[in-house]
């Protein structure tokens, strides 16, 4: 089964943009070491055959959130939700069920510095 | 299905159980389980399954979590000693002889099931690392949802670590009662899979078949009377499987039930089973059960059923296990020995204790019994009581039934 790993974080200003908080908490090498982590256990997530695409996302200030309604398009600076954790990133992997997924999403090197949302990807009915 | 699936439903709970115990971790065993199956996917395909597919699988997924604790090992600067005392422990421990792989399986059972963690948590674990089930096939199956048994499966883990419960079979001073939680286990497994309570058919079929597997392979293993009455419980009524409900899923009585359509074999197999659990000293609730099953299960047609004897054993198994429901058969049996109103009266007395207030099969038995002695306003008020109380549909289809025969 395939599950979508969304990785949050909270995000702080560094001078006039925002960056993931560890990256301030952790100053620049720190910040260096996790993103080495993460490149590598993505490695090991492909090898094992777990891992079918994963992407950081740009810092939440340059999401643009579209909506029509009666026909019209409006959109707004910013993400969907105002909320202290933004969407960092996320992992699409394969995992046999949900307790496996879990575990993966355990050893994700964000997983001790935000929150992984774990969610089984819908299959119709 | 190909040869890899066929592999893995073959060999995966096998193989996990020893890695379980070469590894001493729930969820290194279960990476190591599926590097291993990654490797054999590889391999396989070009140089054809190994001889022995258990010692490859097992071999394979050590060596690989043995290399990720060593790298971990490195990265995070840990002694590696605890690493290499895994890898000396492990090169004596694998035994690949039938009762040396059985026997890991059967430590599994135990640790799944142990007494530190709440009866949920031990079906729940039982289901997904000895009987291989997915975490949304017992969500599926128990009809809960996915994030609830998946909480459940991560808390019981993290309880036998933080507890750390040594993965192996009791002492014998507390095989008795540890293999009592192991049976319960294996029942309620069993009994989700028979129940007419909903769920997915095929997964519930997969639940009672994986019941009486386990339940074999206690038997196998553990000589204990109990474990013998279970399987055999288990099989007399598991014979019956396919005439206890029509194929809309109504609730077809015993009476009225085709027994040509029983499975005669597995019923014989279940009858030698109760007797070897009667001789023995101790007889206990699940033996008495099965023997009762195996009364109705030999009768040729519902009349010819020995009601006498069936009354006797629930005498005892009232005795072994007093709980209402079994005071309520036995006096329904008795009913049955004795007539109607003898019935009636037995069945009055337990109603009367107030302990059957939620159930509606005391309610039904009541009317039923109305019904034979001609008192229909009776009858028809005892019906419409239990219909309040039912909370299954196909219990309230029957019961509506009953009520419109009337």
């Amino acid at each position: 089964m395939r599950y979508m790993c969304l990785v949050y974080y909270e995000e702080k200003p560094l001078g006039s943009q925002r960056v993931p908080g560890f990256v301030v908490d952790l100053g620049m090498s720190g910040a260096q070491a996790v993103a080495k982590e993460c490149n590598a256990y993505d490695a090991d997530l492909t090898e094992r055959g777990h891992l079918i695409v994963s992407h950081p996302l740009s810092p939440s200030d340059n999401a643009v959130t579209v909506r029509v309604r009666e026909g019209k398009m409006s959109t707004t600076d910013g993400p969907f939700a105002e909320t202290k954790e933004v969407l960092g990133g996320f992992l699409l992997i394969e995992a046999r069920d949900m307790n496996e997924a879990i575990r993966i999403a355990a050893d994700l090197p964000l997983a001790k510095l935000g929150s992984i949302e774990v969610r089984p990807i819908h299959r119709g009915p | 299905m190909n040869a890899l699936e066929q592999a893995y439903r073959t060999h995966s709970r096998r193989v996990l159980a020893t890695l379980i115990r070469v590894l001493g971790d729930f969820d290194t065993a279960e990476e190591a389980l599926h590097d291993a199956f990654t490797a054999a996917a590889q391999s396989w395909p070009r140089d054809g399954e190994p001889h022995n597919p258990h010692a490859w699988l097992v071999a394979v997924g050590r060596f690989k979590a043995i290399d990720r604790m060593r790298r971990k090992a490195r990265l995070e600067r840990v002694l590696p000693e605890l690493v290499f005392q895994r890898e000396l422990e492990g090169d004596s421990a694998v035994s690949h002889s039938d009762r040396g792989i059985a026997d890991d399986e059967l430590r599994l059972i135990f640790t799944c099931c142990h007494p530190v963690l709440s009866p949920d948590a031990r079906i729940a674990l039982t289901l997904r690392e000895v009987a291989g089930l997915t975490t949304e096939e017992i969500a599926r199956a128990f009809l809960a949802p996915v994030p609830t048994i998946a909480q459940r499966i991560v808390r019981a883990k993290a309880k036998l670590r933080d507890d750390a419960i040594p993965f192996r079979a009791p002492e014998l001073r507390e095989l008795e009662s540890r293999t009592e939680s192991v049976l319960h286990v294996i029942y309620l497994v069993f009994n989700e899979g028979y129940s007419a309570s909903g769920g997915e058919q095929l997964v519930r079929f997969e639940l009672s078949r994986e019941a009486i597997r386990l339940g074999r392979l206690v038997v196998e293993l553990l000589d204990d009377p109990e474990a013998v009455g279970l399987l055999a419980l288990m099989l007399l009524h598991d014979a019956r499987r396919e005439t206890r409900a029509t194929p809309a899923g109504e609730i077809v009585l015993l009476e009225e039930q085709d027994r040509s359509k029983w499975d005669r074999g597995q019923i014989a197999e279940g009858v030698a089973l109760v007797e070897r659990a009667l001789e023995s000293r101790r007889v206990g609730a699940y033996a008495l059960q099965a023997a009762i099953a195996a009364l109705h299960a030999e009768a040729p047609r519902a009349s010819d059923t020995d009601w006498a004897q069936i009354v006797a054993f629930y005498d005892l198994l009232a005795c072994a296990e007093p709980s209402p429901v079994v005071w309520l058969n036995r006096a329904v049996a008795l009913g049955m020995r004795d007539g109607p109103q003898a019935g009636l009266d037995a069945v009055e007395a337990v109603l009367a204790t107030g302990a059957l207030d939620v159930y509606p099969f005391g309610h039904s038995a009541r009317a039923e019994l109305c019904r034979r002695l001609g008192r229909v306003e009776d009858a028809r008020a005892s019906y419409e009581r239990a219909l309040r109380l039912a909370r299954q549909e196909p219990e309230r289809r029957f019961l509506e039934r009953s009520l419109a025969r009337l």
